[in-house]
C-alpha cells in the first residue's frame, strides 16, 4: 500500500540557485500525482527532494519538512533508509550494464543483503510481471545482458527494478520522455495499473500524459507551485492565469 | 475522468514560392558547388593511415625477426630447452633463461599484488570521496611519481627502502609469515621482495591514473541508479562504478604489468642479481631486463652473446604472452555481457 507525503516549506538551493522557493503540497496516497512546468521550473529537483537524491550533488542544499508516511525524512531518517521505502525511475532508462536482466531487477534486495534464492525469484517474476517485461525476458532472464534491451524495454526493468524492494512511493522523472509512442504507451498503462497499490509522482513534459496518468496535477513555475488541484480542473479550469497560459500552449 | 489537452495543428500561412520564377544561387552555395568531391584527398589519407598501422605489424616482425636470427647459436644448441634450464656459466658456455624468466615474472607479480590495491583505494577516493580542493594536488602528485626516472627510484631503495625492510619489515614478516616458506632468511635485503616493493611504487601512477580515468567516466545516472535502491556509499561504489568500470580497470592493470615487466634500472640496483631460483621472497634473484643490461656489455664470446639476445627474445614472448592472458582473461570475464555502458 502507498503512503501520503506532506510537503511544507521545502527550499533547494544549487549553489545560489534558489531552485524551489516554500513548497506547500500534500500528495494523496495511491493516487499519481503528475508535476508539470517548462524546462528548469523546479520540478525534476522537487522530485529528487523526496527520496533525498537531491543532495547528492555536493553543491545542493535543502530545507524544510517532507513527511512520508507522518515520517520527516530530512530530521528522522537517513538518506539509504529513505531510498528504500522510496522508488525511482530516472528520464533515461538506466540498467546495469553488467548485471543479466534477473540481476538488475533482484540488484536491489542483493545489495541490501536479501540471499533466499526462493522468494529472489518470486520477487523478479512478480517485479516483472508487474512492469509488464515478463513475457518478452522470461526466456533470457539470466542469460542476456539488461543493456541489451530496446530502450522501452530497459525502462520498464528500471522500473521493475524498483518495484523489487516493494517501495511505498515511486518517483518517475520524466520515465517515458525518451521513449517512443508505443513504449510511451505501455509505460502509461503500467502507471495506471501500478497506482492502487503505490503513490505514484510522475514528473512529465507531456501534458497529454500528465491528463492521462494522473488524478492531480501540480504546475510548478520559476522554482514555485504555482497551481495544484485536480487533473480535471487544471485542464479544464486553472485558477491561475500562469497555468493557463502554459496548458494552452502561449509559452513554455 | 480526464480529458486530453487539446493538439494544435499549425497551418501554413504563405503560399510556397513561385517554382518557375529562377532564384540566384547564394554565395555560400556557389562556393560550395565548387568544392568537388574531394576523392583523391580522401584516398590519400586512407592510404595514409592504412600505411601507419601497418607498419606497427612491420617494427613487432622485423624485431621478432633480429632477435631470433641474432641468437641462432644458442638457439642451435639448446633448442627450446633454453627457456627452461637454470644454468648461466659463460665461462663454459652453458646457458638457460629459466631463473631470469622467473625473476621477471614474480617481481612482476608481487609489484602488482602490493600496488593494485592501493592504487584502486587512490583512485576511488580521488573520484569518489576527496574535497574539491584536495582533488588537483593530490592527483598532480600521484602522477608525479610516474615523472621521476627509475634510477632515482633505485637510489632511493638502495639507501632508504633496503635498510628499511632489511631491519624493521623482512624480521617481522620473517617471524609471522615464516611457515609459509616465502619469508625465509638469510637476510640480506637486496632481494625480490625489494624488487616487487619498488616496482610497485613505479607502476601506482600508471594503475591509478588509468582507473581513476575510467570511474569518471562512468555516467552519473549509474550512480543515482544504484543510490535510489537505497545503496550506501560503499555499495554504490562497488556496484555502480567498479563494476562497470572493471574492464577498464583490468586494461590499467595490463599496462602497469607491462611496465613492471621491462623495468630495468631500479629492479637491477636492488635485486640482488643472482641467477638462482629460491622460493623466499627475501632471497636475490635475477631478472631479463637486469641481466641485458649488466652483462652485454662484457659479453665477448658469440654463444655469450647469442645467449643474451635471446633472453632478450625470452623477455619480448613473456611480455605477448602475458598480455594475451590478460585479453583472455577479461573476454572471458566479459563473455556475453556487453562493455558498454549505457
Amino acid at each position: 500500500m502507498g503512503v501520503g507525503i506532506k510537503i511544507s516549506d521545502l527550499n533547494a538551493w544549487y549553489g545560489t540557485n534558489h531552485s524551489l522557493q516554500e513548497i506547500q503540497l500534500d500528495i494523496p496516497a495511491n493516487h499519481a500525482t503528475a508535476l508539470i512546468g517548462p524546462s528548469g521550473c523546479g520540478k525534476s529537483t522537487f522530485l529528487r527532494c523526496l527520496n533525498r537524491m537531491h543532495e547528492t550533488n555536493p553543491i545542493a542544499r535543502v530545507t524544510g519538512k517532507v513527511l512520508i508516511n507522518e515520517v520527516d525524512i530530512y530530521a528522522e531518517s537517513s538518506p539509504v533508509e529513505i531510498r528504500r521505502r522510496v522508488g525511482m525511475v530516472f528520464q533515461r532508462p538506466n540498467p546495469f550494464p553488467t548485471m543479466s536482466i534477473y540481476d538488475n531487477v533482484a540488484s536491489g534486495l542483493k545489495l541490501n543483503g536479501f540471499r533466499s534464492r526462493r522468494v529472489l525469484d518470486e520477487v523478479v517474476e512478480r517485479s516483472l510481471r508487474q512492469s509488464a517485461l515478463w513475457d518478452e525476458v522470461k526466456d533470457d532472464l539470466k542469460k542476456k545482458s539488461g543493456a541489451s534491451l530496446s530502450g522501452g524495454q530497459q525502462q520498464r526493468l528500471c522500473i521493475a527494478r524498483a518495484l523489487a524492494v516493494d517501495p511505498e512511493v515511486m518517483l518517475m522523472d520524466e520515465p517515458a520522455s525518451a521513449l517512443d509512442p508505443i513504449s510511451t504507451a505501455k509505460i502509461e498503462d503500467l502507471i495506471f495499473e501500478l497506482k492502487s497499490q503505490y503513490t505514484i509522482v510522475i514528473v512529465t513534459h507531456n501534458m497529454q500524459q500528465a491528463a492521462r496518468v494522473a488524478e492531480n496535477t501540480g504546475f510548478f513555475l520559476m522554482g514555485k507551485l504555482v497551481e495544484f488541484d485536480s487533473t480535471h480542473k487544471i485542464f479544464t479550469n486553472p485558477r491561475d492565469k500562469r497555468t493557463e497560459d502554459y496548458i494552452t500552449g502561449r509559452f513554455g | 475522468m480526464t480529458q486530453p489537452a487539446k493538439i494544435f495543428v499549425s497551418e501554413s500561412s504563405t503560399p510556397p514560392p513561385d517554382a518557375k520564377q529562377p532564384v540566384k544561387p547564394s554565395a555560400v552555395r556557389t562556393f560550395l558547388r565548387g568544392r568537388g568531391n574531394s576523392a583523391i584527398a580522401d584516398g590519400i589519407f586512407k592510404a595514409l593511415v592504412f600505411l601507419c598501422a601497418l607498419s606497427i605489424f612491420g617494427i613487432v616482425i622485423l624485431i621478432a625477426w633480429e632477435l631470433i636470427s641474432r641468437s641462432h647459436l644458442t638457439l642451435a644448441k639448446f633448442g627450446l630447452g633454453f627457456f627452461f634450464r637454470s644454468a648461466w656459466d659463460p665461462v663454459n658456455n652453458d646457458f638457460g633463461a629459466f631463473p631470469f624468466i622467473y625473476g621477471t615474472l614474480v617481481s612482476s607479480f608481487l609489484a602488482l599484488l602490493i600496488s593494485v590495491p592501493f592504487a584502486l583505494g587512490v583512485a576511488i577516493f580521488l573520484t569518489e570521496m576527496c574535497p574539491k580542493w584536495l582533488r588537483a594536488p593530490l592527483s598532480f602528485l600521484t602522477e608525479l611519481l610516474a615523472a621521476i626516472p627509475s634510477v632515482v627510484y633505485g637510489l632511493w631503495a638502495i639507501f632508504v627502502l633496503i635498510p628499511l625492510l632489511r631491519d624493521y619489515v623482512n624480521p617481522k614478516l620473517m617471524f609471522t609469515l615464516g611457515w609459509t616458506g616465502f619469508f625465509t632468511g638469510p637476510n640480506a635485503g637486496y632481494s625480490m621482495l625489494a624488487a616487487g616493493v619498488v616496482l610497485a611504487i613505479m607502476i601506482l601512477p600508471i594503475i591509478s591514473s588509468l582507473t581513476r580515468e575510467v570511474m569518471t567516466s562512468v555516467p552519473m545516472v549509474q550512480r543515482e541508479g544504484v543510490l535510489a535502491l537505497g545503496a550506501t556509499r560503499w555499495e554504490m561504489i562497488r556496484i555502480g562504478v567498479l563494476r562497470n568500470a572493471r574492464i577498464g580497470i583490468v586494461g590499467a592493470i595490463i599496462l602497469g604489468l607491462g611496465r613492471a615487466l621491462g623495468e630495468t634500472m631500479a629492479v637491477t640496483m636492488v635485486i640482488g642479481n643472482r641467477p638462482e631460483i629460491v622460493k623466499s621472497f627475501l632471497a636475490p634473484g635475477y631478472t631479463m631486463a637486469s641481466v641485458l643490461a649488466n652483462e652485454f656489455s662484457e659479453a665477448t664470446g658469440d654463444m655469450y652473446l647469442s645467449a643474451l639476445i635471446e633472453i632478450g627474445l625470452a623477455l619480448f614472448l613473456v611480455t605477448i604472452v602475458v598480455n594475451a592472458c590478460a585479453r583472455m582473461l577479461v573476454w572471458a570475464v566479459t563473455r556475453g555481457a556487453p562493455a558498454r555502458v549505457a
